[in-house]
């Protein structure tokens, strides 16, 4: 290229670069509406992507002219997270339509980000068939509602039978006490030494995963809890976190959990469903309702043989105490954006997604608990897999994470607490005296409640 | 007559304008963005994320008090200095000097090698790196082949195994450039040296690095900037961990900028990170003037 004419392009991209970012996005025309949907896809998950290409056809089948534009994220929860919160910074590339984790809805509506359902969830017949605990998962500080629940989830112990029979533990195993746990695992390791007997997730790289499936099971089985609600105030100083710390230091000090370095790969649960349980080389892992999803047939580690090798037990409280079981519970929602253009368009989505036969397909698929009451009923629903029941029990015992603001920190703090303690970093009362400043310096005095 | 000239001079910097528009619209522009974000409350959700506040100095009053800032500020600089500094640097100076000794079919394949690397986009060569360095990668299973037992590198080891990975990539550009000083060195003098009975040594010394003196101070200032940088490698690598072990200020600031949402807090690691580049950039520059006096 000549010298000039480089010059010249060089120029012209200039001028385009500057006229493009200068230029107003053009409206949408009446008659020729798009609807953008955000949600989460991987490898490993992609029932969600099914329901939404179902319900893009049975929508745009009575909507004519309108687009659905479906913009699936590939990401893991917490870079699905960030992805979508940078999308709905901006007006401009908010999407109508979105998969929104129950935990961050308050946090988004106090950002604005949400639109407030109330009006139109008035005349969904569909509405009646949450019940109220379900619909709080998509309310906001101000009481209106939200998001609307897909699906909910518990968490239990998922055990391999054949493991637990080998070294004489009599099946079905439930556990009654922390202690009884410990043994079990002992007997395990003594009999197999090869075998991870019983495994809790720590640290920062599994995210949620190190707390939801592991240290609240731990913590709200004690007589204290990470945040009180009547007081709304965030708990320091108790003897229960001590506890928990100490119990997971006792699993991964004794090796009956992975090692710590296995613990801290954030792929270490790919590792548990897609090749430890099934091939027998780990005897119990605490972990979520979800789990047959992966294991059934078109999951992303088929096992024939799950139904037959692994039990559910309900994760016991530390001495036995009442009610005798804890369990976690998340989930997710359907939101819509609170910039969309076409907000009433963008609800019928949201409806037609959320429609009895959608998400019963969803619910099946990726092995949710049922919220809607209707499709908890059905036969298909309670045939999906051969756990459904146990799991759905686990509702009576469950707990739910404090969604505040706050709380994405907080967790990020006993994330750290839990990795310091099993790579041996600190004790259980240094990790959890760290812990106590760290969230001080992160609410403020005000509101932490010394125990 | 000289309106004129002044107007040619002029003209003559017509074709640097659009790269310099180009600089100000995606280079300057965040960085004012990012600094005017650390001196508010910006964040990803939560109240302050569409109407953030100013908020003065708070971020960085906060980063004083940060237990996780001063050690993460120290690994920066350790990164550098082992990676950048020491290891970049002296080992692209130590190859380029076989090099011109070598015999051409030698220095050929090492030059390949070396550059291969460096080729490779960052992120392919960072799961490279990873794959080596992993509990079953392929420096333990060379260890094992040997007979002996390898460890958990980026467990155990993660700030080694994460400089060494920068060595690997980034030594081909301090190849490169100290090539091209050392080709420029006039053999007579040298020569000269060599008549007089300076030893090899001595040449080096006296001789050959008080040539290149220059390219030194051109070749630390890039490849410390391009280090400080770095961000893919050490995040695919270990992510920052174990425990913030491998945590440098660009891991610090994106944890809290987006994982955290703290988009403030974030952005005022990310100013801090700046200044530190500043500090060396005038470091050199000055050791640059020197060189040219």
């Amino acid at each position: 290229m000549h010298r000039p004419a480089r010059l010249l392009v060089a120029l012209l991209s200039a001028a385009v670069l500057l006229a493009s970012s200068a230029c107003s996005p053009e409206q949408p025309a009446a008659e020729n509406r798009t609807l953008k949907i955000v949600y989460q896809k991987t490898d490993s998950f992609t029932a969600l992507d099914t329901l939404f290409k179902d319900a893009k056809k049975d929508f745009e089948a009575v909507n004519q002219g309108t687009t659905v534009e479906l913009q699936p994220i590939e990401a893991n929860d917490d870079d699905y997270g960030t992805k979508l919160a940078l999308a709905l910074r901006s007006p401009e590339t908010a999407p109508d339509v979105f998969y929104e984790d129950t935990f961050k809805v308050r946090s988004d509506v106090d950002a604005g980000y949400l639109l407030k359902l109330d009006s139109y969830l008035e005349k969904w017949d569909d509405w009646e068939a949450y019940s109220e605990a379900v619909k709080a998962a998509g309310t906001g500080d101000d009481g209106g509602i939200y998001a609307v629940p897909l699906g909910t989830d518990t968490r239990g112990i998922w055990y391999n039978k054949k493991v637990l029979q080998k070294a004489g533990i009599a099946v079905p195993w439930q556990p009654r006490t922390w202690g009884e746990i410990l043994d079990a695992a002992r007997k395990m390791k003594a009999a197999d030494p090869s075998v991870v007997p019983f495994n809790m997730y720590a640290g920062k790289a599994s995210g949620e995963g190190s707390v939801m499936q592991s240290f609240y099971e731990l913590l709200y089985g004690t007589d204290s809890e990470l945040y009180d609600r009547q007081e709304k105030k965030w708990v320091v100083g108790s003897q229960g976190f001590t506890d928990s710390l100490a119990f997971l230091k006792t699993l991964y000090d004794e090796k009956l959990a992975v090692t710590p370095a296995e613990a801290l790969d954030a792929n270490v649960w790919k590792k548990v469903f897609g090749e430890w349980l099934p091939q027998g080389k780990m005897g119990a892992v605490v972990e979520g309702s979800y789990s047959p999803s992966f294991w059934q047939k078109g999951g992303s580690y088929e096992w024939a043989g799950y139904a037959e090798d692994m039990g559910v037990a309900k994760f016991p409280t530390q001495r036995g105490q009442e009610p005798g079981g804890v369990s976690m519970s998340g989930g997710w929602t359907l939101a819509v954006g609170a910039d969309s253009k076409n907000p009433d368009q963008a609800f019928q989505f949201l409806a037609t997604a959320l429609s009895k036969k959608n998400s019963l397909a969803f619910t099946i698929a990726s092995s949710q608990i049922a919220v809607r009451s209707d499709v908890a009923a059905e036969p298909d629903y309670l045939a999906a897999n051969p756990f459904v029941k146990d799991v759905s029990e686990l509702v009576s015992v469950t707990h739910y994470r404090p969604a505040t603001a706050d709380y994405p920190r907080i967790s990020a703090a006993v994330q750290v607490a839990t990795e310091a303690v099993i790579t041996g970093t600190l004790s259980p009362r240094e990790a959890a005296e760290q812990y106590d400043k760290t969230v001080r310096d992160l609410v403020g005095d005000a509101k932490v409640l010394q125990k | 007559m000289s309106a004129r000239k002044s107007i040619r001079q002029q003209l003559r910097l017509l074709p640097v304008v659009p790269s310099v528009l180009l600089l100000l619209l995606f280079l300057a522009a965040p960085v004012l963005w990012s600094f005017h974000a650390s001196f508010t409350n910006a964040a990803l959700t939560g109240r302050n994320a569409r109407n953030p506040a100013w908020t003065g100095v708070d971020n960085y009053a906060r980063l004083l008090t940060d237990s996780a800032f001063p050690a993460s500020a120290v690994l920066t600089i350790v990164f550098v200095v082992a990676s950048a500094i020491v290891g970049q640097n002296l080992l692209g100076l130590l190859i380029a000097g076989l090099m011109t000794r070598a015999r051409k079919p030698v220095s050929a394949v090492v030059g390949t090698a070396v550059v291969a690397a460096w080729v490779l986009p960052e992120i392919v060569a960072a799961f490279a790196a990873y794959a080596y360095f992993s509990k079953d990668g392929t420096l333990n299973q060379l260890l094992a082949g040997a007979g002996w037992a390898g460890a958990d590198w980026l467990y155990a080891f993660p700030m080694v195994a994460v400089v060494l990975a920068n060595i690997w990539r980034g030594t081909a550009f301090s190849m490169l450039v100290y090539r091209a000083a050392l080709a420029d060195v006039p053999q007579d003098i040298s020569e000269a040296a060599l008549m007089d009975g300076a030893s090899n040594r001595q040449r080096l010394v006296f001789i050959t690095l008080p040539l290149i003196r220059s390219s030194i101070a051109t070749n630390l200032m890039l490849v410390t900037l391009q280090t400080l940088a770095v961000f893919t490698l050490i995040w695919v690598m270990t992510a920052g961990g174990p425990s913030n072990a491998s945590t440098t200020l660009p891991v610090l600031a994106y944890q809290e900028a987006f994982k955290f949402g703290d988009i403030g807090y974030g952005t005022a690691i990310a100013s801090v990170l700046i200044v530190l580049g500043l500090v060396f950039g005038i470091a050199y520059v000055r050791l640059l003037k020197g060189a040219n006096r």
